[in-house]
C-alpha cells in the first residue's frame, strides 16, 4: 500500500492529467449534441457491418423458430389469397378504383441490433434511404404486435426507436368498445412482455383477457393486434385508468420486422399543418 | 513577492482571454488558421506552481474558454494536455533545484529554449483541440493541418507578445 503512494506521488502529473483530461472528454461527449450523435449513432457504418457479421451466426441459431413463423405466416397469407380469389373474379370490366387503392406497403427488413434490456431500447434493421425507409414510419413484427417506429436512417440501415423507450407511445383501442388510449412501455417497467395503457377514461369497462388493438392515428394502420390485458384496476388518483396488458411480440426474439409505409402520411401531415393553432 | 506574483497572473488572466475573446476569435484565416493566444497564460506560470494547482488552472482556463467559444469540454481536454506537456517538457530540460528563475518566459529561459517549449505545447494543445472539434478520422489530414497551420499563427502572436514585453521588461 505504501509503495503504491510512492508510486501515484512520484507520476503524479501523469495521475493528474488522466483525471481531469478524462473529465474535459466526457464534458465533451455529454454537452455536445454532434460529439454525441457520432459517438451514439449505431447506424454509422463500422458498428453497423460488426453487427451484420455478428448476427449471421445468431439468425442460423434461430433458424427453426423463424422457420415455423414462416410457414405459420404462409399458411395464413394463402388463406388470404384463397378468399380473395374466390371473391367474384368473372367480371371483366376492370374499375380503377382510387379510393381503396392500397394505402399501406410492408417492408420485410431484417434485424441486425436489438436491445431489451436499456430503459430507452433501439433496435437497428439493414433498411435504409435507398430502400424507401424514411423517419417516423411504423414498424410492426411478422405474426402479431407493433415493434416502433423509425428514428434515423442511412443510406442502407435505419434504427428504430422500439416500443421499450421512454419516447415512445401509441395510440390504441381496446378492441370491444373502441376506447381510446396510449401504449407506453411503463417507468419503472424492465419486462418487454409487458407494457401500460394510459389515458383510458374510468366510466369504461374494461376485463382482463380483453384484446388491444392500435387505432390507425398516427403512423401505424388500425387493427393491428397488440397485446391482452393482464391486469386492471391499477389506481392513479385522476379520472384515468391504468391498464397492464402483455404483450403478444416478443422482443427478444426479434428477427424480421415489417416498416410500413403510408402513402398518405406525407399528404395528411402537409394537410394538418394548415389547421389554425389556437387551442 | 508571492503575492505580487499572483496578482501579475490574475492580471494577465484577465488580459489574455479578453484579447482571445474579443480581438482572436474573429480572425480567422479561410477557416484553416486559428490563433489561440491565451495558451501563453499557461505557458508562464510560475516554475514553483504544484502540480494539481497547475491542472486546476488549465482546467479553469480551458472551461471559460469553452463557454466563449460553444465547444464545452474541447478547450478544457487540450489544455490539460497542455498542462501535462509543460510538465514533462520542464521536468526534463530545467534542473528545478540549481534553479532560481520565477517564471518560463522568453526573457528568462532565451530564445531557444522558449521557442522549443511553445511549439511543443502548442502543438500538443492544438491537434488536440481540432481533433475533438473534428471528432472523425476520415478528415484527418485537413484537420491536422489545421491544426499545424494554427501552431504557426499562434507561435507568430505568443513571439510577438513575449518579445514585446521581454525588451520592455529589461530597458
Amino acid at each position: 500500500m505504501r509503495n503504491l503512494w510512492i508510486f501515484i506521488s512520484r507520476y503524479n502529473a501523469f495521475f493528474f492529467f488522466i483525471i481531469f483530461f478524462s473529465v474535459g472528454i466526457i464534458l465533451t461527449l455529454k454537452n455536445n449534441a454532434y460529439h454525441r450523435s457520432v459517438t451514439l449513432n449505431s447506424t454509422n457504418a463500422v458498428v453497423g457491418s460488426a453487427y451484420e457479421r455478428l448476427n449471421v451466426l445468431k439468425r442460423y441459431l434461430n433458424l427453426g423458430q423463424v422457420n415455423d413463423s414462416l410457414a405459420m405466416e404462409n399458411a395464413k397469407l394463402k388463406t388470404q389469397l384463397l378468399s380473395l380469389q374466390n371473391v367474384d373474379t368473372s367480371h371483366a370490366i376492370k374499375v380503377n378504383d382510387t379510393v381503396n387503392r392500397q394505402q399501406y406497403t410492408l417492408f420485410a427488413a431484417k434485424v441486425i441490433k436489438n436491445s431489451i434490456s436499456m430503459r430507452n431500447n433501439y433496435i437497428t434493421i439493414n433498411r435504409g434511404s435507398a430502400d424507401g425507409i424514411v423517419k417516423d414510419m411504423a414498424v410492426i413484427s411478422p405474426q402479431k404486435g407493433v415493434v416502433g417506429f423509425v428514428q434515423d436512417v442511412s443510406e442502407h440501415l435505419a434504427t428504430i426507436r422500439s416500443l421499450l423507450n421512454k419516447n415512445t407511445a401509441i395510440s390504441i383501442f381496446i378492441k370491444k368498445n373502441n376506447a381510446f388510449g396510449s401504449l407506453v412501455w411503463g417507468d419503472g417497467n424492465f419486462d418487454f412482455r409487458k407494457a401500460y395503457i394510459k389515458e383510458i377514461p374510468n366510466h369504461f369497462k374494461v376485463n382482463v383477457g380483453d384484446t388491444v388493438i392500435t387505432s390507425g392515428v398516427g403512423s401505424f394502420p388500425k387493427g393491428i393486434e397488440v397485446g391482452k390485458v393482464s391486469k386492471t384496476g391499477i389506481s392513479t388518483g385522476d379520472s384515468f385508468m391504468t391498464l397492464e396488458i402483455s404483450l403478444f411480440n416478443d422482443f427478444s426474439t426479434l428477427q424480421y420486422v415489417y416498416v410500413i409505409k403510408d402513402r398518405l402520411a406525407i399528404e395528411q401531415k402537409a394537410l394538418e399543418t394548415q389547421l389554425p393553432n389556437e387551442q | 513577492m508571492s503575492s505580487r506574483i499572483i496578482f501579475i497572473n490574475i492580471f494577465r488572466w484577465i488580459v489574455l482571454l479578453f484579447v482571445q475573446i474579443f480581438l482572436l476569435r474573429n480572425l480567422n484565416y479561410y477557416n484553416l488558421s486559428t490563433p489561440f493566444l491565451y495558451i501563453l497564460f499557461i505557458l508562464v506560470l510560475p516554475f514553483r506552481t504544484p502540480n494539481f494547482l497547475l491542472f486546476l488552472i488549465a482546467f479553469g482556463t480551458g472551461l471559460t474558454m469553452d463557454a466563449f467559444y460553444d465547444t464545452l469540454g474541447v478547450h478544457t481536454s487540450a489544455c490539460v494536455a497542455l498542462a501535462f506537456v509543460r510538465i514533462l517538457f520542464i521536468s526534463v530540460s530545467v534542473n528545478r533545484d540549481a534553479f532560481d528563475e520565477p517564471e518560463p518566459s522568453l526573457g528568462n529561459m532565451g530564445f531557444k529554449w522558449f521557442t522549443l517549449y511553445a511549439v511543443l505545447c502548442t502543438l500538443v494543445h492544438h491537434i488536440v483541440v481540432f481533433l475533438l472539434e473534428a471528432f472523425k478520422f476520415n478528415e484527418i489530414a485537413y484537420t491536422l493541418g489545421r491544426a499545424l497551420l494554427s501552431v504557426v499563427f499562434t507561435m507568430f502572436v505568443v513571439l510577438l507578445v513575449e518579445l514585446i514585453f521581454h525588451n520592455r521588461k529589461s530597458n
